[in-house]
């Protein structure tokens, strides 16, 4: 029977990981179109969380959830155009600093407009319970997570491998000047990927919602667990990033099943260890502008 | 101030001696009439150091008492200050330990302040007692529950308010014997990784040996645990009889939230929890029974006046840490109005006395001289599932003890707690 709780920790540990992923791959797509170590990640899920625990009064959980994407996607556009914009060619520490700022500031104006006390925030009924896979236990809720996360994992894919779009963008990241040379302009590229990343972190706050606490700093939270991912996953790598999400999941659900103190100590560990041997990460790449 | 060339043709600002003396004149006119009303102004207030953490884990419950705290300070400087002294509030977020430290010294070295208050964490309220001797300053510890705190690491300095551990325990747990959840059954808990939730754990353990219930596992978790979910896994795996919750601020929402969402069919209680955490885990999340110090449908008329004005304040109903807050700061008030004194002797040797407070309660407290604790009534509350709202799913029990008892009885004695001062 052990071996079964065993399997169930890691069989969870996946779906954990599916869920992170959400977070991690928009900071490793925004990191590796324009440098940028983008702080204020934490900030557009936490948005997300709240525009869809607003909108959800009105609309419902499910139209929330699908519409505070979009909302945050537009400030994305924003943010790229005012801020981030500046800091594709210069020194990757300086956009750090900005977005560090700015994960402050948007922290701070939630205080402001929603209060310092915490949301609440259900899922609803149908939403909710068990479901039993053979021996294995699992959260409704959290399957209905990882089959979304898989088809936009999926779209994402195809996005960046199988379009004219992606081919630009692909080169873009090797090769900026050499695309420009080519006549194609980036700009517009790296606005969509930018949104695409703010998006995403947005979907995973609305997602997370209804199982975690929705307060001001819950986005400084979740920003530390999707850096180790991308950072053992490897800057900038898709698939580096999916793997590393899972290994995160299990190594902590694993840990927590031995020894659960050490079950957040553990994801730092793997991260120590991983760099150790790789220090550009598991699948990290070679990108010519970052050397 | 005169310029000269040096001698590469460079202007260079110097000072002559003349100069300096008419700058030195005019800094001393200038000081009697800005420096000195202000020296004058700093004997006609009383500072005081508020620390308490307001980011991390129990920030969402500082805040709360920041609220709380800052206005009880506007309502006694509106009706004139105490001996006609104002109160004048430091107020700053003390995240962890060392933090609270740092800007414990701070406060009394620099901002000269009179007394320093708040604190939620037990373990930042450990630190603060310690600088507190150090300084010989009197520390109100507002919100810290952990009874190590009243106990063997008590001091003559720091006065305890909020209801300790073991007396959650009994507020609760009384509640559960009548509903026969606790003889004969198998409990597991859970325990937040930190010096409040060890000492809750032993709380709890008492209460399961005196009450023929049986502890089956105990897990640790660290304070900054967002997901839960192996953790049920192993609750599931366990298949307890209860389910037992020692977890701390933003713990409790999370747990409870992803307990309802996993589904899984053992009963829940807990002995520590705070209405916010209760209100942030929304309608349909939190089930069973649970402690509590006071929540705002308490029917008295201190209680209802409390509710209204801070609703006016902040647009808010109040919660059980902004409620002890705004006790604790009336309470120095009172102790500064009747002793005419900011010296923490004087002050020490009121709070000692016996002296009643007002607590918006059915009954006043005070503080018992062997540790320090504020004695008062305590409260279990039940979750009402079929609430429309978060606010109205809580539904407060009776005071305990009965009215007929002493205060006293639901608190361990002195000598039980180890408290020597």
């Amino acid at each position: 029977m052990q071996i079964v709780f065993l399997l169930e920790q890691v069989v969870n540990g996946l779906v954990l990981g599916g869920y992170y992923l959400l977070i991690a791959l928009g900071l490793s797509l925004i990191f590796s179109v324009g440098g940028i170590v983008n702080l204020s990640h934490g900030a557009f899920y936490t948005l997300g969380a709240y525009v869809s625990v607003t909108l959800g009064k009105y609309l419902g959980f499910t139209a929330a959830a699908a519409i505070s994407p979009f909302l945050v996607g537009l400030l994305g556009i924003l943010f790229e155009r005012f801020i981030l914009r500046r800091f594709y060619r210069e020194d990757p520490i300086l956009s750090l600093l900005v977005t560090f700022g700015l994960a402050m500031v948007a922290e701070q104006a939630i205080r402001m407009i929603w209060g310092a006390a915490p949301l609440p925030a259900s899922m609803p009924g149908a939403l909710r319970g068990p479901v039993m896979v053979g021996e294995f236990l699992f959260s409704k809720y959290r399957l209905l997570m990882l089959a979304i996360v898989v088809v936009i994992l999926a779209g994402i894919w195809m996005l960046l491998n199988k379009t004219s779009f992606g081919r630009v963008v692909r080169a873009g990241i090797q090769q900026p000047d050499m695309v420009a040379a080519l006549g194609i302009r980036l700009q517009p590229y790296m606005t969509t990927v930018i949104v695409l990343g703010v998006g995403l972190a947005a979907l995973g706050g609305a997602l997370f919602a209804p199982i975690t606490i929705v307060h001001p700093a819950m986005g400084a939270e979740i920003l530390t667990v999707a850096f180790v991912i991308v950072i053992i996953g490897g800057l900038g790598s898709f698939w580096g990033v999916i793997l590393s999400a899972l290994l995160v999941g299990v190594v902590r659900g694993v840990t927590i099943h031995f020894y659960p103190p050490a079950g957040t100590a553990s994801i730092y560990v793997l991260m120590f260890l991983v760099l150790m041997f790789r220090p550009r990460g598991l699948l990290g790449e070679r990108i010519e502008k970052f050397e | 101030m005169t310029q000269y060339h040096d001698t590469k043709g460079r202007k260079s600002a110097r000072m002559t001696r003349r100069s300096a003396l008419k700058f030195g004149a005019a800094g001393l006119a200038a000081g009697s009439v800005l420096g000195m009303p202000s020296i004058l102004r700093a004997q006609d207030v009383v500072k005081i150091g508020h620390l308490t953490p307001k980011t991390g884990f129990l920030g969402v419950l500082g805040e709360y008492a920041t609220l709380g705290i800052q206005l009880a300070v506007e309502q006694i400087n509106s009706a004139g200050g105490v001996n006609g002294k104002t109160f004048e509030l430091l107020s700053e977020d003390s995240i962890n330990p060392d933090t609270a430290t740092t800007k414990a010294q701070r406060m009394i070295e620099r901002d000269n302040v009179d007394f320093l208050i708040g604190e939620i964490s037990s373990a930042s309220a450990l630190a603060i007692s310690q600088v507190a001797a150090r300084n010989k300053k009197l520390f109100i510890a507002v919100g810290p529950r952990s009874d190590v705190l009243r106990g063997k690491s008590c001091s003559e300095y720091m006065f305890c308010c909020d209801i300790p551990n073991t007396v959650m325990v009994n507020a609760v747990g009384g509640a559960l014997k009548r509903n026969g959840m606790v003889d004969g059954k198998k409990f597991m808990t859970l325990t937040a990784d930190y010096v409040f939730g060890h000492d809750l754990l032993k709380a709890a353990k008492a209460f399961f040996d005196a009450n023929n219930a049986t502890l089956v596992t105990d897990e640790l978790v660290a304070t900054d645990v967002t997901d839960f979910s192996p953790f049920l896994l192993k609750v599931r795996q366990t298949q307890p009889d209860v389910v037992c919750l020692n977890l701390a601020g933003n713990q409790v929402t999370n747990f409870v939230k992803q307990y309802a969402e996993f589904g899984l069919p053992y009963p829940t209680v807990g002995f520590n929890l705070n209405t916010a955490d209760a209100w942030a885990a929304g309608v349909g999340n939190l089930s069973g029974t649970w402690p509590t110090p006071w929540y705002d449908t308490l029917q008295t008329d201190g209680s209802q006046a409390y509710v209204a004005a801070f609703k006016e304040a902040n647009g808010k109903l109040p919660e059980n840490h902004s409620w002890i807050s705004y006790v604790a700061m009336n309470i120095m008030a009172k102790s500064i109005g009747e002793t005419q004194s900011t010296g923490t002797p004087d002050l020490i040797q009121y709070l000692e006395s016996g002296a009643k407070f007002d607590l918006l309660k059915n009954r006043e407290g005070y503080f018992r001289k062997g540790d320090h604790q504020l004695i008062q009534e305590a409260f279990a509350f039940s979750v009402d599932g079929s609430a429309s709202n978060e606010h109205d799913m809580i539904v407060l029990g009776q005071p305990v003890p009965d009215p007929d008892q002493e205060l006293e009885s639901i608190f361990p004695t002195v000598e039980a707690g180890g408290c020597t001062l």
